[in-house]
């Protein structure tokens, strides 16, 4: 094959984008892109598998996971837990890992309008204070943590 | 509060607005004066009761001597606050309940704080007081408290509208590293639970206030300053436009509400 025709692999790539499922977006942050299937990121954000105790430990920490800021859960040593956001009890009943780590990554993705704030995301925010510029709130591996640890949430 | 819990549900309106990255919040109803709370009306029973009784009121430390600084001659011109407005009580009745309010010099409205510094820098030819300093704190706080249970009563016309407008922006505005708007909190999930804390409606009636927390007297912009570091955001510098404007709006927000100041907060 010879002139303007594709490259055989061009070709591939342009007829799978052809027939990517309709929910698929390309989700994409300065941090990393990663693929959006229908409410799901099924692909981990790291080669290496996420580590629930660590993970565990993100979620409870205020400063760092700010998660039970909303959020309440199975933690019955914490204080305090929130009242803005789902119970965490079950979730990993209700979600799979893919769908929990959408909701993660770029929740406003399923609700513009949500107060979760997109974990891993950089672009398109205003005033970012200087400290936090240019940085996501949570790095891909604390994500995986996380999302290992929420997986194991089954009732 | 009563077992009442916020405003609304969870904002549901999202699944219309398909727009991502959108940094303004989906517009959420003014609460309904008949529905408004001061935070006072949040706080535990203790401390209320603190704020109540000025025996038991830290703020009255600063209240005496912002009483003090009134009276005090001051700067090159050599007058004191009371040698052109006499007697506080009577002469600052419901000065705090119209600001910020328009100045002419300014061409844009001014807050407490700029209104007594002007007052410096013209009638009395002194430095001005630094925003946070004890003397500036005290002398709001003494002035402001001549509006104690009056309505707030901010004025609207043809010159301050945009100004308004720019505060109520800025409170609809998504900022920070995490994405949150005033108007997420304050208008939809006030009477709930962040953390251990009940989210208020955010009126600023009772500022200068007495926060346990910061354990000494502060401004309603340093209580701004606190929400937007919450938020991840870059703080406006005390005294910004922005700032004042935002307060505007919030004064607009919680009109015919009753002044409080010096309040109590956790
Ligand atoms: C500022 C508030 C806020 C913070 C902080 C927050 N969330 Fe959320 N989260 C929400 C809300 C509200 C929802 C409900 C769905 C929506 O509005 O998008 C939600 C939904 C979820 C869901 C889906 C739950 C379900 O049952 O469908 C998961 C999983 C989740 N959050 C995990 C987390 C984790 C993990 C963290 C911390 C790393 C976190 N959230 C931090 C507000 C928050
Ligand atoms: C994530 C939730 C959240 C966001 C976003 C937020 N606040 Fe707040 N705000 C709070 C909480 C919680 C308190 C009460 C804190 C306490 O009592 O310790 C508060 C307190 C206040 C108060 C004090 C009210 C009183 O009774 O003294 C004002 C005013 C205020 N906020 C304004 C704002 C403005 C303006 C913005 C945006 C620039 C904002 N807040 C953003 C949660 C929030």
């Amino acid at each position: 094959m010879e002139g303007p025709c594709p490259t055989p692999a061009a070709a591939v790539l342009v007829a799978a984008l052809a027939v990517m499922p309709s929910g698929m977006v390309r989700g994409d942050t300065a941090a990393g892109a990663y693929a959006v299937v229908g409410d799901a990121v099924p692909a981990p954000l790291t080669a290496a598998p996420g580590d629930p105790a660590r993970g565990r430990a993100i979620v409870l920490n205020r400063q760092v996971g700010l998660c039970l800021l909303c959020h309440s859960g199975p933690f019955p040593e914490e204080r305090f837990q929130g009242e803005l956001a789902p119970d965490l009890r079950g979730v990993g009943a209700r979600l799979s890992e893919g769908q929990i780590r959408l909701r993660i990554v770029e929740p406003g993705r399923l609700n513009a309008a949500t107060i979760m704030p997109a974990y891993f995301r950089t672009g398109g925010l205003t005033r970012v204070a200087p400290a936090f510029r240019g940085k996501t709130v949570l790095t891909a591996g604390q994500i995986e943590d996380i999302v290992a640890f929420l997986a194991t949430l089954k009732d | 509060m009563s077992a009442r819990r916020g405003g609304r549900p969870l904002p549901a309106l999202a699944a219309a607005c398909v727009v991502l990255g959108f940094t303004q919040a989906a517009p959420a109803a003014e609460i309904p004066s008949a529905e408004r709370r001061s935070g006072y009306e949040f706080m535990s029973r203790e401390t209320r009761a603190m704020q109540d009784d000025d025996a038991t009121n830290p703020a009255v430390l600063w209240l005496l001597d912002g009483e003090a600084l009134w009276n005090r001659k001051d700067g090159a011109a050599g007058r004191a606050c009371a040698d052109c407005h006499g007697n506080a009580r009577a002469s600052m009745k419901g000065a705090a309940a119209r600001h910020p309010a328009w100045d002419a010099a300014a061409g844009r409205p001014v807050n407490l704080e700029q209104r007594i510094n002007a007052c410096r820098a013209g009638r009395q030819q002194a430095a001005p007081l630094a925003y946070e300093s004890r003397d500036l704190l005290a002398l709001t706080a003494y002035v402001a408290r001549q509006s104690r249970g009056m309505p707030v009563d901010i004025a609207i016309d043809k010159r301050t509208k945009p100004f308004l407008d720019a505060g109520r922006d800025t409170f609809m505005r998504r900022q920070g590293q995490l994405n949150l708007a005033c108007t997420q909190c304050h208008d939809e999930l006030w009477g709930r639970k962040l953390a251990g804390s009940t989210i208020p409606q955010a009126h600023p009636t009772g500022y200068p206030l007495y926060r346990l927390e910061w354990q000494g007297l502060g401004s309603l912009q340093r209580r701004l300053r606190n929400c937007l570091t919450g938020m991840r955001a870059e703080p406006y510098p005390f005294g910004a436009p922005e700032f004042v404007d935002l307060e505007l709006y919030l004064m607009w927000r919680a009109r015919g509400m009753k002044m409080e100041s010096p309040a109590v907060r956790p």
